[in-house]
């Protein structure tokens, strides 16, 4: 079979993983984030505090370092502690650091998206008796989960081609696969380039939908 | 009856309301007029505390609102917004329901029949199922009194509800606040609209400055007033 073909072929073995724990990343980083985000609201200081603190660490540290850490230091530390313990399969610390990671960013998603919904809005709420929680629940949220949902859609884009670093803590997504192939058969140039084909199939139609919801929903705000 | 006594307001420096006092009886309607920057708005909404007063009471049939209860105090005083402000993700008939739903604690389909009849008379039973983006300024108006009223609340407070709406649309909400104000229900309503406050209300306050320069029942501030200021605002705009 043609080498290259064969690349893609590899390559693409792996865009399930890539796919699930890009997804599942984007899940947890929504939630996670959305708590942050409404932390950073709250008027005790102490709990902007712990969400800033969190922001700015995960933001601050490569995710390759933070995937090493979760995947190889925590258990490391537990066995030094005398807890027997491992990770029954690598993609569970690898889909929390992703997640986790993504929750830092998506805070700041959704904490632009609530602010970005009129005061007005809120404004009528209150005069119609409705409390904090439900005004967050029943008006400001819905309308911020709009504004932010092209966003999500990004984030999952850039997972896609971030959670190829997971490869160093032996998790066979994409570039996985194509390291692994590469080692078995020296075809290093078809290798690469499949997995860089395999990257793109995914994410050009993504960020293309991505744009197009977007203007539709740039129209419909009109 | 709603009455407010001796309400002051300050943003950073600014005393935007000087020791105002209002009273209004059930079944009345009090017209606010006055020019722009006057402190209208602002006393307005600390009726229903969207601005805190920085002194003063606010008394609702005798009880005086406070933090405590002012959530329930609210469902009593509706507000109409010059914008609107009509909830932008909910339909129609969903922005009519939500709070008697989720404040006052009625059925869903309680609230939806209700809702219907309110839709039926501001003129907009047909639009139930639609979004307000895609409404004329004059119809999301009605709707918004019609979702002010679903709160069956005992005042209607309404800030300047025809300034932002096409001329030509400015009649079909006088029409209807006329109808509520014929049907004794009790309103408080900043306005620009001369002719309305001439004919529908009972009392006028004529604002500027944060203070009330004068007031006195519609015929009194329109065809006598005392105060030059007053004939001075009156001459602008009438
Ligand atoms: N949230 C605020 N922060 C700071 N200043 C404010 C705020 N709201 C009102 N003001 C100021 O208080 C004064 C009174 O404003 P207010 O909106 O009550 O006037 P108004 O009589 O309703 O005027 P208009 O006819 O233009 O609506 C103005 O000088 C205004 O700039
Ligand atoms: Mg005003």
């Amino acid at each position: 079979m043609n080498p290259y073909l064969q690349g893609i072929i590899v390559a693409l073995k792996g865009a399930p993983m890539t796919i699930g724990v890009s997804l599942f990343a984007v899940a947890v980083g929504a939630l996670v984030g959305l708590c942050f985000a409404l932390m950073k609201k709250s008027e005790k200081k102490i709990v902007q505090i712990i969400a800033k603190i969190y922001i700015e660490v995960v933001r601050g540290t490569p995710m390759i370092v933070q995937a090493l850490i979760m995947a190889y230091g925590i258990p490391y530390l537990l066995q030094q502690s005398g807890i027997a313990f491992k990770w029954p399969h690598l993609i569970i610390p690898a889909m929390i650091v992703c997640g986790l990671n993504s929750a830092a960013y998506m805070a700041e998603v959704i904490r632009g998206g609530i602010q970005a919904v009129d005061p007005g809005q809120v404004e009528a709420a209150q005069s119609l008796g409705m409390s904090k929680r439900q005004i967050n629940r029943l008006i400001v949220l819905p309308q911020a989960f709009k504004i932010v949902i092209p966003s999500f859609g990004n984030e999952f884009v850039t997972l896609i081609k971030e959670t190829s670093v997971l490869s160093f803590v032996g998790v066979v997504e994409i570039l996985r696969s194509a390291q692994l192939w590469n080692a078995s058969s020296f075809e290093t140039f078809p290798a690469y380039i499949g997995a860089a084909i395999v990257y793109l199939m995914l994410t050009y139609p993504l960020s293309k939908g991505v744009s197009a919801l977007e203007k539709r929903m740039a129209k419909e705000a009109e | 009856m709603i009455k407010a006594t001796g309400i002051h307001k300050h943003f950073n420096g600014l005393h935007a309301v000087k020791g105002v006092d209002i009273t209004v009886q059930d079944g009345e309607v009090l017209c606010i007029i006055g020019p722009s920057g006057s402190g209208k708005s602002t006393l307005l909404r600390c009726l229903n505390m969207l601005e805190t007063p920085d002194e003063g009471i606010v008394e609702v049939d005798g009880v005086q609102v406070t933090q405590e209860n002012l959530r329930e105090m609210r469902t009593k005083m509706a507000m109409v917004f010059q914008n609107f402000n009509l909830f932008s993700h909910l339909s129609v008939l969903e922005n009519i329901t939500v709070a008697p739903v989720h404040v006052k604690g009625v059925s869903k389909e309680e609230a939806e029949e209700k809702a219907l009849k309110l839709l039926k008379l501001v003129g907009l039973e047909e639009k139930a199922g639609v979004y307000p983006r895609n409404l004329s300024g004059g119809q999301k108006q009605r709707v918004a009194i019609a979702r002010a009223l679903a709160m069956e609340p005992e005042i209607l407070l309404f800030d300047e509800p025809t300034s932002a709406l096409d001329p030509e649309m400015v009649g079909e909400v006088l029409d209807v606040m006329k109808d509520l104000a014929e049907e004794g229900m009790t309103m408080v309503v900043v306005t620009h609209e001369m002719g309305f406050a001439r004919e529908v209300a009972d009392d006028v306050i004529f604002m500027a400055d944060g203070c009330i320069v004068e007031s006195g029942t519609a015929q009194q501030i329109f065809d006598h007033p005392q105060q030059e200021r007053t004939q001075n605002f009156l001459k602008k705009v009438l």
